[in-house]
């Protein structure tokens, strides 16, 4: 049989090189082939000053807490390697130790201490040192909060009040209760931004009148590899760029049709001499949800891809770090990784 | 060509005109009108009936009535030493529970109370009596004759009609369906017994062919099986009593007719066929020379068996007397007979002697011993009531005992009064109940029942496994026979039993579940129906002759089983009956209906039908309309106010079979009688979590019903007060995200066992083979699968006979500092019981009991024997592979005055590898490996999967209602609103598909993912979405074991067996034999002797027996003594063979 012809003129090396394809179902030409002696005749080796050129980051978004931005130019093992250090490798400060005095709340102690564990905690982890196992914990490697409530039944309460929240008094133990306790010279050190919790209002556990929380908690340093608590980020992933190709034009209502199988703002319809004509306007915006694939009447007529080394990188910080920050860490600390192998390369060449 | 589309036209023409004549002028395209929301009178009815009501029903009955006719049954005691004498009962009433000792301050109690306190939840019976007392009569009332275990939500229960905030002061919870019992502390069900239906005629064929006809009648005084038989073609009559088949024309002559052309007429109307097939019979009678009832009697008279002969003391009567006696009073007992007229006794035995002449003709006409209409149900109450009637009697004949001994005194310093007697037997009762409920054994002597697993401990392994339990019946059937017949799917139990809830392996099919709306009718009341029934134009059949009863159009009446006359129209009967039903004259669970075979009416008010609502049809209409639903919602009517106007109806089995139920509205046709009123009411409540179960291969329902019992979530809200044997809880359990309408109402949304896991379908890591999951250590870091082991641990401080008790000791201190505490006592506060709060790590001591050494002999006050006095250390200590934490400690007494000591100790255990999960579709698996987060694929949003699933569970499983929970749980979490997978319903994969297009996603459900690993894309779309998974009791930890050397038995010196004693594990036989055929001698060597019970052994060459340290005491030398191994097995054996004067030689040679 012979293979249907297709009319994408760029169905050539280069698509294979620089895209990914999304088919109706499956995506092929995922694996980077940019590497030397792939392609015959062509030079593919990595050179510094081309990748100067080519490497682009702008970043679109940027909150307390989020962060959106393209990073244009690099490999999927780089990206994905900041992404990967982003979620397991950037330290911060979360709870680690809870000692408790008394526990009379519906929540019991491991569930408690489990739960506190997950409270960020606003700490410059940079300021700390990892604290080993047979380490006595020191005001360089140790946060101490205290937390101690007692419920108590609110004497302004009106009559008949069925709100646990206005019928007592702490019926809600919030991370705001955390009490920041500082040790040695914290509170000289930490003077600028005193450490607490991030937010305030997380439900630790809900106490009723006559019960009570008296715990001591403290926090350590740590990797999100060890235990989700330490990650910096909520999550930090990646897409590609999405790209739509039209072969030829799509016109009439068919364009109004092949604009609703993408989210708004994408294809856009014009008129163009009276006649309604799709266009696409930013692929952006798109989800590849593939769902133009399915209509039989754009077959042929739209090839979608991803730019393989645009990549649309989100960073969701917890809020301990602020997300800009968070990425030049992650940097650091793939540097200071490369330095090790560096290193390590270097002795072994002259130990040969 | 033509002629076949002529002919497609013509038909087509044809059903038009047919749908014209049917449908009265509306086409088939025609909207039908359909009621909206229907379903919500399933919620209305479980308010009512259900699930859990037959129980609570049953009791109530069973209390309130029954009890009544038993004392009413059993009312006089006697004396045989003075006739003057008689104490009678008028009256019984159970109290509300209460404590059982009389100087509580709050006499009353609450269930849970009992729970921690091992206690019976039980109420006083009191009687009232009259009796005589010297020469006067005494009357009193509210004599206290025992105790009464008190159904939880039954009339006498305390929690019954509180509302959710006076449960809680209780600590009860208000979606615990009560219908169980506590019994010493310990929850206790009377699980549903399955019967054959009693005083009902059933054709069958026997093993050998032969059709018979038998009937179990079972009245208050008696149980017997009747059977009219077959033999060489002719009929006999057999029952237990008489050791000899009976020709059925002798039992009939016997009974008083004695016309041959009458019974010919009886049996065979004017149906020549019949007469031909029956006539033998009569020859038979005629060649035996009996031709009166007196002959005939005598003849049956020889044939009683003799053992049953002997009628008490006193003169020995006729033969002929005890043979119309025993026919009168035991052969169908249930068929009575009043001042000796036989005549509805003969026609019985001759309707039952016509069904074996028809079956004899038409084979088709044998009855299915597994159609459910033939099944009666027996509840709690029924069964405790036979228990209470068999213990009241030997209560009765104790105290006859007691009153004839103290009467026959001739002196007595007082006069007597029988109360005082009464009061001392009190204890028969109630140990008797309590005995039974716990042991689950009913014996009783009066029917000869011996029955054992009566009643289970309620399975608290979570909300689902206790709710199943109670909706659970269990057959009489033998689980060891390997028969198909009781255990396939009836169609007769659509709608009462649900078709998925069963157990898998020896019990499969005989176990069954009831459905959603099903409801267990108790007894009720005959007298009303009978007289309904003649005013009804049924005409008395005693006094018609032969002839009439068995022409075309006239039809026998039956109530409960018994022959209550004919009717000539039989249809117009039958309807203005249910009418009557309908308007609420007679009970609602009375059911009637036609059975054409046999051309008779059957009325039904007997206990243990199964029965279910349906809204009735008239005119092709439902009668329930929309209006009347809106008004439900608006809480203006409620299920029974439906019932009083005559919306629906319920129906028993055989009804239903009579009638025309539609499934939806739109399949109604003018035959219709009835239309059900939700098609997933087929399912039990158990079936019910299933999403999507209509899409599902059956047997993956069947695996979720029973995994669905093991899964680990909240049991109760009274969950943290309780202190269970073993009690699993999920840290953080969820509402599924597909859930269905029974979720709903049987509260699993408010009491759920597991979590919405992000699941990706996919290859993944290798570790995923054989089902294994894949899980993501980010999501188990952050509480997903985290669940909590308590564990109860009790003890009692006893008191002996001799006066010593046993005592709580203080943390011994450290032998070189006094002022800290051995480490294995650390966690023990000063009273030597563990402080609430304290971790634990194995080996540690949480009670530090002690007891006396001396409990035997008396120990006398100043005893100088200083052993007398002494206490040897009883602790108890933690052992388990995890430590864990004192969660309560509970110190109370037991209703005999010992001191209980209860500890529960809590593990929080997160998942590991090896754990067992599984989904809503009978789909487990164990975790396989658990992977970091920035390993896992994410997609575009950056959403990476808690749990990795293997696709090649789906092919072979076919459980597409998986993928469509997944589809339907992907489209709820982005709409954000929760989606239903209701059987037979739910939401729409288009629909689905539509909200994830809307928002962006592929209509399959499959995601653009990229691998975290190479941080490339996966070349293939994964199916993507959450899926509520459970997670199953079965961990690791509890089962992992390993040992290298270790603990021995005593008596062989091999290992021990067993995890929980650290045993070793066994090469068994088919291991040993494989290891003979591979010829590995050396390894079955170290295997079978060197690793497990070797020992040295000397031999004395000379006499082959064995010696000892190299010398032989049976030959007094130490000449020739050998040393060699052998098994410590093998030694034993020959020592014992020794002890039984058996000497076992060895003689020795060498090999090499």
């Amino acid at each position: 049989m012979v293979p249907e012809k297709k009319n994408f003129s760029h169905n050539d090396l280069d698509t294979l090189r620089s895209r990914v394809i999304v088919e109706r179902d499956r995506v092929t030409s995922t694996a980077s082939t940019d590497f030397p002696h792939n392609y015959p005749g062509q030079d593919l080796a990595w050179d510094f000053e081309k990748f100067k050129e080519s490497f682009k980051l702008k970043i679109n978004k940027l909150s307390k807490t989020e962060m959106e931005f393209d990073m244009i130019g690099i490999d999927a093992a780089v990206a994905n390697a900041f992404r990967r250090i982003l979620i397991a490798e950037v330290p911060t400060m979360a709870v680690s130790n809870v000692f408790i005095m008394n526990n009379t709340s519906i929540v019991v102690d491991e569930v408690l201490a489990h739960r506190l564990g997950l409270v960020p905690i606003l700490a410059d982890p940079t300021k700390f040192d990892f604290k080993g196992k047979e380490e006595t914990p020191t005001d360089l490697n140790t946060i101490v909060f205290k937390l101690q409530v007692t419920c108590r039944r609110n004497p302004n309460a009106a009559e008949g009040e069925t709100d646990p929240l206005k019928k007592y008094i702490h019926a809600n133990v919030y991370s705001g209760d955390m009490k920041w306790s500082p040790q040695g010279d914290q509170a000289e050190r930490f003077k600028e931004c005193p450490i607490k919790p991030v937010f305030d209002d997380i439900v630790v556990t809900k106490l009723r009148p006559g019960q009570e929380v008296d715990i001591e908690i403290h926090c350590e340093k740590g990797l999100g590899q060890d235990h989700a608590k330490w990650s910096p980020v909520a999550t930090a992933s990646y897409r590609l760029m999405p790209e739509i190709l039209i072969n030829g034009e799509i016109t009439g209502e068919a364009a109004v049709r092949f604009q609703k199988c993408f989210p708004e703002g994408v294809v856009d319809v014009v008129k163009e001499n009276g006649v309604k004509k799709a266009v696409v306007v930013n692929p952006r915006k798109d989800t590849v949800s593939r769902e133009v694939l399915r209509h039989a009447e754009f077959e042929n007529k739209v090839k979608l891809t991803r730019v393989r080394d645009h990549f649309i990188f989100s960073i969701e910080s917890v809020g301990a770090i602020e997300p800009q920050d968070l990425f030049v860490q992650a940097v650091k600390v793939l540097m200071d990784k490369t330095g090790t192998v560096k290193r390590s390369l270097q002795s072994t060449l002259q130990a040969e | 060509m033509e002629d076949a589309q002529a002919d497609v036209k013509r038909s087509i023409k044809e059903a038009q005109d047919q749908a014209e004549a049917f449908f009265g002028g509306k086409g088939l395209t025609d909207p039908i009108p359909t009621v909206e929301d229907k379903w919500k009178l399933l919620p209305a009815f479980l308010k009512v009936k259900g699930l859990v009501k037959q129980h609570i029903d049953s009791f109530n009955y069973f209390i309130n009535v029954d009890l009544e006719n038993i004392i009413k049954a059993n009312e006089r005691v006697k004396s045989d030493v003075d006739p003057h004498f008689y104490l009678k009962y008028t009256g019984i009433r159970v109290g509300a529970p209460e404590r059982p000792d009389q100087e509580a301050m709050n006499r009353s109690y609450t269930p849970h109370e009992c729970r921690l306190r091992d206690l019976t939840y039980s109420a006083n019976i009191y009687v009232d009596i009259e009796y005589v007392r010297g020469r006067q009569i005494v009357r009193r009332k509210g004599v206290p004759i025992g105790r009464m275990p008190i159904m939880l939500r039954s009339s006498h229960c305390v929690l019954t009609g509180r509302n959710e905030l006076e449960l809680a002061k209780m600590n009860e919870c208000p979606l615990d369906p009560g219908g169980y019992f506590v019994v010493k502390g310990v929850e206790k069900v009377i699980l549903v017994q399955e019967q054959m239906s009693k005083n009902r005629i059933i054709v069958d064929v026997d093993r050998k062919g032969f059709v018979q006809a038998g009937v179990t009648s079972s009245t208050m005084e008696r149980k017997s099986k009747t059977y009219v038989g077959t033999k060489h073609g002719k009929i006999y009559l057999k029952h237990n009593s008489i050791s000899e088949d009976i020709p059925i024309v002798v039992a009939l002559k016997a009974m008083g007719m004695q016309s041959d052309k009458e019974i010919t007429q009886l049996v065979c109307g004017q149906d020549s066929k019949y007469i031909d097939k029956f006539s033998p019979n009569l020859e038979e009678c005629s060649s035996m020379k009996i031709f009166t009832q007196q002959q005939a009697l005598d003849y049956i008279g020889s044939k009683i068996d003799a053992r049953k002969r002997s009628f008490g003391p006193g003169l020995r009567r006729p033969a002929s007397e005890e043979a119309l006696e025993i026919l009168g009073s035991v052969v169908l007992a249930h068929v009575e007979v009043f001042d000796n007229n036989f005549r509805p006794k003969c026609i019985y035995v001759a309707v039952m002697t016509r069904r074996v002449v028809m079956a004899m003709l038409r084979g088709d006409l044998v009855d299915d011993r597994d159609y459910v209409g033939n099944k009666r149900l027996e509840l709690a109450g029924q069964l405790l009531s036979l228990l209470f009637e068999d213990l009241f009697k030997k209560f009765n004949s104790d105290l006859k005992m007691n009153i004839d001994k103290v009467l026959k005194k001739p002196n007595r310093t007082q006069e007597f009064d029988v109360y005082s007697q009464l009061l001392f037997h009190g204890d028969h009762i109630t140990s008797g109940f309590v005995r039974a409920i716990s042991s689950g054994n009913w014996s009783l002597k009066r029917f000869r029942m011996e029955r054992a697993g009566v009643t289970q401990v309620l399975s608290r392994l979570s909300f689902i496994a206790a709710l199943g339990m109670m909706t659970r019946i269990s057959s009489q059937f033998e689980k060891t026979r390997k028969v198909s017949g009781p255990r396939a799917l009836q169609p007769s139990q659509w709608g009462m039993l649900c078709p998925s809830d069963t157990p898998e392996g020896e019990a499969c099919g005989l176990v069954k579940n009831l459905a959603l709306m099903t409801h267990i009718t108790v007894d009720d009341e005959e007298a009303p129906l009978v007289k309904l029934s003649y005013i009804l134009g049924c005409e008395d059949v005693s006094l018609l002759t032969g002839p009439e009863v068995y022409l075309p159009d006239t039809f026998l009446v039956f109530l409960n089983g018994n022959i209550l006359g004919i009717t000539r129209h039989s249809a117009q009967f039958v309807s203005a009956f249910r009418r009557m039903r309908r308007a609420g004259r007679i009970s609602e669970f009375v059911s009637i209906f036609i059975s054409d075979h046999h051309n008779s009416v059957h009325i039904s008010c007997d206990g243990g039908r199964i029965c279910r609502p349906l809204i009735i049809v008239e005119n092709g209409k439902p009668r329930v309309r929309t209006e009347h639903i809106e008004q439900l919602s608006a809480g203006k009517l409620a299920f029974d106010d439906f019932l009083r106007m005559g919306l629906i109806e319920y129906l028993d089995v055989n009804e239903e079979s009579d009638s025309n139920i539609a499934l939806y509205e739109r399949e109604i046709i003018p035959e219709s009688t009835h239309v059900e009123i939700e098609p997933f009411t087929i399912l039990g409540a158990v079936a019910g979590l299933i999403p999507y179960p209509h899409h599902n291969q059956s047997p993956r329902n069947t695996y979720q019903c029973a995994m669905g019992k093991q899964a680990i979530g909240a049991i109760a809200y009274n969950q943290l007060n309780r202190i269970d044997t073993l009690l699993y809880l999920m840290v953080y359990p969820q509402q599924p995200m597909v859930k269905t309408k029974t979720i709903e109402m049987i509260g699993y949304d408010k009491l759920p066992a597991g979590q919405n896991a992000t699941v990706a379908v996919m290859s993944n890591s290798g570790y995923d083979i054989e089902d294994a999951l894949v899980l993501n250590k980010a999501s188990l870091d952050r509480g997903y699968g985290r669940c909590q082991v308590l564990r109860k641990y009790a003890t009692l401080l006893r008191q002996y006979p001799n006066g010593s008790y046993d005592r709580l000791a203080d943390p011994p201190v450290h032998p070189d500092d006094p002022n800290t505490v051995q480490e294995k006592y650390e966690v023990l506060d000063k009273d030597g019981i563990a402080s609430v709060g304290e971790r634990i790590k194995p080996g540690q001591v949480y009670i530090n009991k002690q007891m006396p050494t001396n409990t035997s002999s008396d120990i006398g006050v100043n005893s100088r024997d200083p052993t007398a006095n002494a206490y040897k250390n009883a602790p108890m200590s933690y052992k388990s592979g995890m430590e864990g934490y004192v969660d309560k400690v509970l110190m109370t007494t037991t209703d005999n005055d010992q001191t209980l000591i209860k500890a529960l100790i809590r593990q929080t255990r997160r998942p590991e590898l090896g754990d067992k999960f599984s989904s809503r579709h009978g789909q487990k698996g164990v975790c396989g490996i658990i992977i970091q987060q920035e390993d896992m694929p994410f997609s575009d949003l950056g959403v990476c999967p808690d749990v990795i699933m293997n696709p090649h569970g789906f092919p072979s499983r076919m459980t597409v209602g998986k993928m469509i929970e997944l589809l339907a749980g992907k489209a709820g979490v982005l709409k954000g609103e929760l989606q239903y997978g209701t059987a037979f319903g739910g939401s729409k994969v288009e629909d689905m598909s539509r909200i994830l297009i809307e928002n962006g996603f592929s209509y399959s459900g499959k995601d653009y993912v990229t691998s975290g690993v190479t941080g490339e894309p996966l070349s293939a779309y994964i199916y993507f979405g959450p899926v509520y998974y459970q997670k199953l009791k079965h961990m690791v930890m509890d089962k992992m074991h390993s040992r290298s050397r270790g603990p021995r038995a005593v008596l062989t010196r091999q290992p021990t067996e067993g995890r929980s004693r650290d045993g070793g594990l066994r090469l068994g036989e088919m291991e040993r034999d494989c290891l003979i055929g591979y010829g590995a001698s050396m390894l079955l060597l170290e295997r079978l002797m060197i690793s497990s019970d070797i020992f040295e052994i000397h031999v004395c060459e000379m006499c082959g027996l064995l010696g000892y340290a190299g010398w032989c005491q049976h030959c007094k030398s130490s000449k020739g003594m050998a040393k060699m191994q052998i098994p410590y097995a093998c030694k034993l054996l020959f020592q014992e063979l020794q002890s039984m004067n058996v000497i076992p030689r060895l003689q020795l040679q060498n090999v090499f």
